[in-house]
């Protein structure tokens, strides 16, 4: 860096900088300018690969883009077409709907709530349980998500694991992928993904000081009530953080249910990323398949801002 | 815990970079010419990995300072032919000679990918000695030819011997229409239980194997078709196509099929071979005319005795009108990279792989159909299995699918249609207007032409 006639040599002060004079702004102005340096790398790194593809996605759900025939030579902008096409598909309310129920029964409800439990157990429990309990939980969470497809596929099929201890006590299971496929890709998601809100719960109540929930024990607050105006309150912004990575990784979810039901039968367990996958890659249509990734990444920003909104007052 | 969601954030950020730099691959660099040939790999079909296996070393033994670098995808076929798209999307990834499907041959010249071989193929003999319906394979609007057929099949009614017997149906058995399926069926039902009398492929779960294996057999069987080559439309609100669901329904609403749960499972036809014919659990089923290579000494389902115990029977038409036959036929073809940069090398493999002796191995150890009038009069491949002289002669009866891009939606829908009707979840005709309106909404009104 060059110092100009005007910058004075001594380095401002941090406490000085904010009231000196216009030379030292200009000091500050290169200050802040070397704070910023650091990201820079980290910034273009997301750009490249966060913002590039999903600006790339949402052109290509103006265009009809495809992996085969002759819009994969040249590919032509058609505005809107493809999300007039997207609304006026008959699976597309379907696919929506079963979206929202397996983000709300699978991560909010499942997870989250399970999670708070195991972790609140977990915290009276002795440590030989809680080291169980944890390693259990854990392991579901720690397998690639391939491999706990197949586990959950081999666990839900016709003569799988449930079925058979079903059959050890003399009653016939169902076949759930076939006539249940939500519930088992739902319970699929609840076993693999509670381990990661249990975590995040167990760490935020090893914040909740012991001194705060002794005094309202001593004030006669049973545990219910602690739990409520105690606890919850001052665990409050992990519960939103922790709903919020929870909620986006269950609206991606792709792999579990494509190993376990490929979206069917019919059409009953489709929801927008395996729609995606379909229109994108089965039928060689990227330009309707990045369409519905673009609906997904708004549903995801609904979601997103429902939560950093409910984050904003407990922030002071 | 106010800094949990940053770190979080970037972690997934990180993690999934991390998996996106693996995507990449690294660009060769050696002056040495490579030959990147992709094909498909899976635990039923090797032989044509282990054919290109044996002719790497023998191709750059003759080709000095030429690396053969044979890339198989682990996949089946629908999954194969995304990879195969997705990789022609650069010149880094493209392959030089990939192994390519009949029905989208047509569809991927439109996309650019596969190279124009007239130029080529005029100085090889060996094109002459090609049967001339199998060349049409590879053959594009434009007339020219971009691909070279490895082999092509047929489907026909298999059925067990035994099974038939114990109830009561003499073999060899040959129905003359649906209706003699139907009798046949309900006889092993009645005679039998326990054993499934006659299987039909349907829903989505096993794919292209419910309209080439079951569907179209029906629907070409009525007099309709599923698109008009002449004015090159689709056919919608077609007799043929309703009584095919009608049929298909009453399979299983009787209970003749599979249960639909197992049905609609993409490996019900690991059952079917596996299990299902090998333990006389099965009456019939519609299968194609590589049905032995599973059971011969190597194949994924190895059993001795199915030269004995399975029968082959054309699939007639509903009321035994003419041709009293009905096949479907794919098959696969060999194509030169539009993007590769040593054609002549490509095109050479290409030869290398199809010539007579590679040919004849391959289509006795794959079950193919041959596509060489060299091989196909060749005493070793008529004696390959009991049935390929059955299977061959359909065909004089087969048809193709229409290999247009709009093609695999469309199968898609039919595939829809079939699994609506044997779930009960729709009845025929809502599931046949359910049909018509989705193909309209794919091509447009202007290329639908209504019965």
């Amino acid at each position: 860096m060059t110092a100009g006639p005007g910058v004075p040599t001594r380095e401002p002060s941090p406490a000085r900088s904010e009231p000196a004079g216009s030379g030292s702004r200009r000091g500050s102005r290169l200050r802040t300018l070397t704070r910023v340096l650091p990201l820079g790398p980290a910034t273009a790194l997301l750009a490249v690969f966060l913002l590039g593809p999903v600006l790339w996605s949402f052109y290509g759900s103006f265009t009809n883009a495809a992996l085969t025939g002759a819009h994969a030579r040249s590919q032509d902008w058609i505005g809107l077409d493809n999300y007039a096409r997207l609304f006026a598909d008959p699976v597309f309310p379907l696919s929506l709907w079963l979206t929202v129920l397996f983000v709300v029964a699978s991560a909010i409800l499942g997870q989250n709530f399970l999670g708070l439990g195991i972790a609140l157990l977990m915290n009276r429990a002795n440590r030989v349980v809680s080291g169980i309990v944890g390693t259990a939980v854990v392991s579901a969470w720690v397998l690639p998500e391939i491999v706990a497809a197949f586990v959950a596929y081999a666990y839900f099929s016709k003569d799988g694991t449930l079925n058979q201890v079903l059959a050890g006590f003399g009653m016939t299971g169902a076949n759930w992928l076939y006539s249940l496929p939500m519930l088992a890709v739902v319970l699929a998601n609840v076993w693999r993904g509670t381990a990661f809100s249990m975590m995040v719960y167990r760490a935020a109540l090893n914040d909740v000081p012991v001194e705060v929930t002794e005094a309202a024990m001593i004030d006669g607050a049973g545990g219910i009530t602690r739990l409520t105006l105690i606890t919850i309150p001052m665990i409050k912004n992990s519960i939103t953080t922790n709903l919020m990575l929870i909620t986006l990784q269950t609206l991606s979810v792709f792999t579990l249910i494509w190993v376990m039901t490929a979206g069917g039968p019919g059409n009953q367990s489709t929801t927008l990323p395996v729609m995606a996958f379909q229109e994108a890659f089965k039928f060689s249509d990227i330009g309707y398949g990045t369409a519905i990734a673009t609906v997904m990444l708004l549903i995801g920003a609904v979601f997103s801002i429902v939560y950093i909104r409910a984050l904003r007052p407990g922030k002071e | 815990m106010r800094w949990n969601a940053p770190i979080a954030v970037s972690v997934l950020v990180a993690t999934s970079m991390v998996a996106l730099v693996g995507c990449s691959s690294s660009a060769e660099t050696s002056g040495e010419k490579t030959l990147k040939i992709v094909y498909e790999k899976t635990d039923s079909f090797t032989a044509l990995d282990t054919l290109f296996t044996k002719i790497k070393p023998e191709f750059e033994a003759a080709n000095k300072g030429v690396t053969v670098d044979l890339q198989p995808i682990q996949a089946g076929d629908d999954d194969y032919s995304t990879k195969l798209a997705l990789s022609q999307q650069s010149a880094e990834t493209a392959p030089d000679v990939f192994y390519e499907d009949t029905f989208r041959v047509r569809s991927d010249i439109d996309a650019g990918y596969l190279l124009n071989l007239d130029d080529h193929l005029a100085t090889w003999d060996d094109w002459s000695k090609f049967n001339e319906g199998a060349k049409s394979a590879g053959m594009g609007d434009d007339g020219s030819v971009y691909a070279v057929p490895l082999g092509t099949d047929t489907r026909a009614i298999w059925y067990s011997k035994p099974v038939l017997t114990a109830a009561g149906i003499t073999v060899p058995w040959q129905p003359k229409t649906w209706d003699d399926i139907l009798d046949a069926a309900r006889k092993i039902q009645a005679a039998e239980p326990g054993v499934v009398p006659f299987n039909m492929y349907a829903g989505k779960g096993t794919g292209e194997g419910t309209v080439m294996q079951s569907f179209y057999e029906l629907l070409y069987g009525t007099g309709d078709t599923l698109y008009n080559e002449k004015d090159q439309k689709w056919v919608v609100g077609s007799q043929g196509f309703k009584d095919s669901l009608a049929f298909l329904e009453t399979l299983y609403s009787e209970k003749l099929a599979l249960d639909p749960s197992e049905a609609l499972d993409p490996n019900v036809w690991k059952k079917v071979f596996g299990e299902l014919f090998p333990q006389g659990k099965l009456g019939g089923t519609v299968e194609g005319s590589y049905t032995p290579s599973f059971w011969q000494t190597g194949g994924s389902y190895e059993w001795p005795a199915y030269t004995d115990d399975m029968g082959v029977a054309a699939f007639p038409t509903q009321d035994g009108r003419a041709p009293g036959g009905v096949s479907m036929s794919g098959g696969w073809t060999l194509a030169v990279g539009a993007k590769t940069k040593n054609p002549d090398l490509a095109f050479e493999f290409l030869t290398l792989a199809v010539n007579e002796e590679n040919a004849l191995w391959y289509a006795v150890n794959n079950s193919q159909i041959a596509v060489r009038t060299d091989v196909a009069a060749d005493p070793a491949y008529l004696a390959a299995n009991p049935f390929v002289a059955d299977v061959t002669k359909l065909v004089d009866v087969t048809h193709y699918r229409p290999a247009t891009a709009d093609y695999a939606k469309i199968s898609a829908e039919v595939q829809a249609a079939t699994e609506a009707v044997i779930t009960g979840q729709q009845s025929v005709a809502e599931a046949a207007a359910a049909y018509d309106k989705a193909v309209e909404g794919i091509v447009g009104a202007d290329k639908v032409s209504k019965k």
